[in-house]
């Protein structure tokens, strides 16, 4: 308990926000922002499955740990990861079928999507304990889902604006990105107190 | 037509250039901004990667028969990741240094999606040695592309080149390269570079064409 919960928050929100400076889930970044619409079902869903899966990864690492197994820790985080992403896709299809159509393709992505695997990864590196691994869970994938949400709205604002042909498309994508993530480096002073 | 045909026979070349992951499938896009603020930590991360491509290339392909179609992609995934054990623990072993500043994106390779994307694309339905050559070529245009952005990150924002002072006493860093905002546009920049060159290709081809059917036309009538 040598750090406290509201900076663990802060520190994965927003100062080391896990898209825009720590790089991760760059592929669903830059490839599902382009619409409002998906940009937020996306955000939820992963929030959805990187909490489930760190709670459960935490587990499942204490039951390693008493059979002095830590090198099978990357495969079965990456098989409770597939495990929840499944569950999520049949707990949205029997509750929402609408909303499962509009996910259907990017649901089997989320099991891809490195944000989701590092999750727990940094839980068991900073050996934080549950409480701790949830806040920090939750926190992350809120970040995810802010920067998803706020690159897609300025993405449909320049669809409609007059960009050379060359540049459009992932070049525009990164380019706004840079600029976000500049803005987001405006947090870092807010570690230094914590 | 036969072009494409030239391009399937000779998988290393494909991944090297003509589908190179990160600057034409843009793939992979985790690694190749976190990981590319220097040009060394750039190269070992493109060698642990090909490392990890070609090997579960492979193994892939060998068992592609035995492995029932619904859960493939769950057996792809655990094959991945036995590998990626493997690297982890290769490149603890090899230089700390290293290891110390890839940090958790060695874990990560697992979540790469130029892995999962060529063991679904390629290897689950070639032959090995095929599949053997797709993984290193693919895995050593990763590491070209890396490398091209840690030079750019490297030279701009630290003065250096593979931790040589490239210039006098007086060069004033441009840190921005470094920090995460830097990895977005350099690779903008060189996303732009390549886009623009092929698209001069193409026009000089097309170019070429028309120049020849004139001629043909010519010499008819």
């Amino acid at each position: 308990m040598n750090e406290s919960l509201t900076h663990i928050f802060l520190d994965a929100f927003l100062i080391n926000n896990f898209v825009l400076c720590v790089f991760l889930g760059m592929c669903s970044f830059l490839g599902l922002s382009g619409k409002f619409g998906t940009a937020w079902r996306m955000g939820i869903s992963v929030m959805f499955v990187i909490t489930v899966s760190s709670v459960l990864s935490y587990g499942s690492n204490l039951l390693l740990v008493w059979f002095h197994a830590q090198y099978l820790r990357l495969i079965v985080y990456i098989i409770i990861i597939a495990a929840t992403v499944q569950l999520t896709e049949m707990f949205i299809r029997k509750t929402s079928p609408a909303l499962f159509r509009e996910l259907g393709v990017y649901l089997p992505l989320i099991t891809t999507n490195c944000a989701v695997l590092a999750v727990p990864l940094f839980q068991t590196s900073r050996n934080y304990n549950l409480v701790q691994s949830t806040v920090f869970a939750i926190a992350a994938s809120g970040g995810y889902c802010v920067a998803l949400i706020l690159l897609s709205l300025v993405r449909e604002r320049t669809d409609l604006g007059d960009i050379p042909m060359l540049a459009r498309g992932t070049v525009l994508t990164l380019v706004l990105a840079s600029i976000l993530s500049l803005a987001f480096m405006g947090f870092a002073g807010m570690g230094n107190g914590g | 037509m036969s072009e494409t045909n030239k391009a399937i026979d000779n998988p290393f070349l494909n991944g090297l250039w003509k589908q190179n992951p990160v600057f034409v499938q843009v793939l992979g896009m985790c690694p190749t901004l976190a990981i590319t603020n220097s040009v060394r930590n750039a190269v070992a991360m493109g060698l642990a990667t090909t490392f990890v491509l070609t090997g579960s290339n492979g193994m892939i392909s060998l068992i592609r028969k035995l492995v029932p179609k619904q859960v493939r992609i769950a057996t792809y995934i655990a094959v991945i990741a036995t590998f990626v054990t493997i690297v982890d623990y290769l490149v603890k072993a090899i230089s700390i240094d290293v290891y110390k500043a890839l940090g958790p994106y060695i874990p990560l390779i697992v979540a790469n999606c130029i892995i999962l994307e060529r063991a679904e694309a390629y290897a689950g339905k070639r032959p090995v040695v095929k599949s053997l050559l797709d993984g290193l070529g693919m895995g050593l245009g990763f590491a070209f592309a890396l490398s091209c952005l840690g030079t750019i990150r490297e030279v701009l924002g630290a003065g250096t080149f593979l931790g040589f002072h490239l210039f006098g006493p007086n060069f004033e860093p441009w840190v921005l390269f470094l920090l995460p905002p830097g990895g977005f546009i350099s690779l903008a920049v060189w996303l732009l570079t390549f886009t623009l060159w092929r698209e001069r290709q193409a026009k000089q081809k097309q170019l070429a064409a028309e120049s020849e059917i004139a001629q043909a036309v010519g010499a008819g009538s």
